[in-house]
């Protein structure tokens, strides 16, 4: 009787999901409510939550809370603390969570709302859940130290390096299409771009109070510079429309990304507490805020969706990625699914400062399931928007032209019927002189949110404030990321070359690190800039390339984890990671093949590739380029691309072959063979 | 009651905000210090907040989630 009531309450959940999600799934025709989105991811995951991480935690790892964790055991106040377990879910969360769960899912919603939430819901309790949990576990019983370090000391010296060098590519990939994504948002946007400009201004301000005026006040200048940055937001639209003001701010894609670079140069050698300290607290707040802010607005609102369950453009022919169904849709959705990017966080900060192992589930699988709602959120946002201006905005300009009449024509052609007045008037709600061709995800999730914002607060006159509030939180975030990404991908290569090179080691050489530093901004400027002029409008081919690079880097992680299960003669329970591994590795192989091989230009790099390289060949140019040197360049920027998703195959290929090798090994042991550090109890003091 | 529960509350708030840019909590170090190395010196409040800072931004970290 008390079993069955223990249960009843999580049966009631299940049934509440498996409905929902019913009504979601089988929906045709009719417009269902958001809501039911909501409701059916919120049931499953806390099912999930509750009995497969539980199962994960007592079975699989046998988590047991009277061993020291290594914040216990080198408790120094400083990057080793004991923290509340509420408090660093919010630290975890934070750190995880970014611009990619909100970006692929808005482009996935091309195929209709249904096979992005599906993965996203499935995806994360299978899969990015486990290896999140997964890895925290695995790096806190060995000292929190990083995954790197693990691959190395479970699997090997090569394996370890080859993680290493992929880690610093992915890094690379990730900031050129963070960047691209802030190109395509304030390319001939002078509002967004005066207000993201402002932000470097009052992001140096802070700097300078909390360095000298009241060090320390973190709570006090952060306030402050919300204050400003909604202020920036507001001349920003006095801003475009002034008619000497508003060309000062009016760049194109490339200006803008000669901007990013040079910004990504100088940012990343600054003192740490003049821009990118600061910085990180605005966005980080302004991240958390907004996140809560749209929930309650998405209940508060529960809008209905426009987009369709699922559009034609399942066979692989949609305008703003091309690719069919599988595998493209889980690639194109790797955060808030399943991201490899969280197993460098969850090897990181977060293991040294878990107080106990038992809470490392809450951690690492419930902060997890946190960034699918997240993801959710974002699918669901880019799906209330009417599938007209969806498409509008994501399509290249190769495809639907530059006019709104060619534009709605096209789209109206393809079932999504739309007026060319319908997207002036998008564009003028929002303060924007056209909203066409703004693919990249971020214009579009600001569309979503203005409508959705703008009905709980300030109605229609308040439209275009909203849209770039939304465009400036995640340009904020997106910036912060640049530059400490770059940092970090500076002190990647110096570890990387300083093998080679000793002198390269040292990260106080200002000839070290500046070259460094040079070196990588280099890298993925380039990158950024090949996606500025690609004929398919860049994220055709960068995004696909970014999600393939993640899901490998996760595939990675999962199988150290495997590894790591089998040398703990817990071989019976390694299904748990070789499911979601299994799956990974098919979706990136097969994504990576054909993003090299196959025969359709829009897929194949290598086919794009050719088909310039013939008409180089009859002299004949091919749009976008305008002169034979750009065309060549687009032939060698699609055999750079092909050779990218060439070593991403290779990695994965390569990681596979010492996983098994490894498993067998330590199959053939009778001992356990882990590089576990060995028990020790929490002091009586400590708990 | 309900008092004591909200500061405890707004206590934990603040922490986690300080936590999620890499400020741990300053009376928490000074404790530990008062209590394993009674002998050393501590930071001030401000030390503590700069070198935080320096280690949470100056040594790579990778920039939080794509």
């Amino acid at each position: 009787m008390n079993l069955v009531s223990k249960h009843a309450i999580w049966w009631l959940l299940t049934v509440v999901g498996v409905f929902s999600l019913g009504i979601v799934a089988l929906s045709r025709g009719e417009t269902i409510n958001a809501l039911w989105i909501i409701t059916a991811a919120v049931a499953i995951y806390l099912v999930a939550y509750r009995y497969y991480s539980l199962y994960i935690a007592d079975k699989v790892m046998q988590l047991d809370p009277t061993r020291a964790t290594p914040a216990v055991r080198h408790n120094d106040g400083l990057d080793y603390v004991p923290t509340n377990k509420y408090v660093l879910f919010g630290h975890h969360f934070a750190a995880i969570a970014g611009a990619g769960p909100l970006v692929g899912p808005v482009l996935a919603a091309q195929m209709g709302y249904l096979p992005g939430t599906l993965w996203l819901i499935v995806g994360v309790v299978l899969a990015g859940a486990v290896q999140d949990f997964m890895v925290l576990f695995v790096s806190t019983r060995r000292d929190g130290r990083s995954l790197g370090d693990l691959v190395k000391s479970e699997l090997g010296l090569v394996p370890g390096m080859i993680a290493l060098v992929g880690t610093f590519v992915i890094m690379v990939i990730i900031l050129a299409v963070l960047a691209l994504i802030v190109v395509k948002a304030l390319a001939a946007s002078p509002w967004g771009t005066f207000t993201v400009a402002a932000t470097i201004v009052i992001a140096m301000f802070m700097g300078v109070y909390s360095r000298f005026i009241r060090p320390g006040r973190v709570g006090e200048i952060s306030m402050i510079g919300i204050v400003l940055l909604i202020a920036s937001i507001v001349i920003g639209g006095q801003v475009a429309h002034s008619p000497t003001w508003a060309p000062l701010f009016t760049f194109d894609a490339k200006q803008l990304s000669w901007m990013l670079i040079i910004y990504g140069f100088v940012a990343s050698v600054l003192p740490v507490w003049l821009l990118l300290a600061p910085r990180d607290y605005l966005s980080t707040f302004l991240k958390i805020g907004t996140i809560v802010g749209l929930a309650l607005a998405m209940v508060f609102v529960a809008p209905n969706l426009r987009m369709p369950a699922v559009t034609q453009f399942v066979d692989g022919t949609g305008p703003a990625w091309s690719g069919s169904l599988f595998p493209f849709i889980f690639i194109t959705i790797a955060c808030g699914a399943v991201s490899g990017f969280h197993a460098l966080i969850a090897s990181g900060t977060t293991p040294k400062l878990l107080d106990n192992e038992k809470n490392a589930r809450m951690i690492g699988y419930g902060a997890m399931l946190m960034e699918s709602f997240v993801a959710i959120m974002a699918i669901v946002t880019a799906s209330v928007i009417d599938p007209g201006v969806f498409f509008a905005m994501n399509s290249p300009a190769a495809i639907i032209g530059t006019t709104v009449q060619g534009a709605a024509q096209v789209i109206s052609q393809w079932g999504f019927i739309i007026t060319p007045d319908v997207l002036i008037q998008v564009a003028k709600d929002v303060g924007e002189n056209t909203i066409l061709s703004r693919a990249g995800g971020a214009p579009t999730l600001a569309v979503g949110m203005a409508q959705i914002f703008s009905q709980v607060i300030g109605g229609q006159a308040m439209m275009a404030f909203w849209y770039h509030f939304a465009i400036l939180f995640e340009a904020l975030f997106i910036l912060t990321a640049c530059d400490a990404g770059t940092r970090a991908g500076r002190f990647m290569l110096q570890d990387l070359l300083g093998s080679f090179v000793p002198s390269f080691k040292r990260t106080n050489s200002w000839t070290a690190s500046l070259t460094a530093t040079g070196l990588c901004v280099a890298a993925w400027g380039y990158i950024l800039y090949q996606g500025v002029v690609d004929p398919l409008g860049g994220i055709n081919s960068l995004w696909p390339l970014f999600g393939i690079s993640n899901q490998m880097l996760a595939s990675v992680a999962l199988m150290l984890c495997t590894v790591v299960l089998f040398k703990m003669k817990r071989q019976k329970y390694a299904w748990v990671t070789i499911l979601p591994t299994s799956w990974l590795l098919i979706c990136t192989l097969a994504a990576g093949w054909e993003k090299v091989f196959d025969a359709n230009p829009k897929i194949g790099f290598l086919a794009l590739a050719d088909k310039f390289q013939a008409a180089v060949d009859k002299g004949v140019l091919l749009a976008p380029a305008k002169s034979l040197e750009q065309m060549k360049q687009i032939v060698f920027n699609n055999y750079l691309d092909a050779a990218l998703a060439v070593f991403f195959i290779f990695v994965v290929v390569s990681m596979l072959y010492y996983t098994v090798i490894a498993c067998i090994k330590a199959l053939r042991e009778d001992k356990i063979t882990s590089c576990e550090l060995p028990y020790v109890a929490i002091p009586a003091a400590a708990v | 009651m309900l008092f004591n529960d909200l500061s405890t509350v707004g206590k934990y708030l603040g922490q986690a905000a300080r936590q999620m840019v890499g400020l741990p909590d300053y009376q928490t170090y000074v404790r530990h210090r008062r209590l394993t190395h009674p002998d050393l010196p501590v930071m001030t409040e401000i030390e503590f907040f700069r070198d935080r800072q320096e280690a949470r931004y100056g040594s790579g970290r990778s920039g939080g989630c794509c």
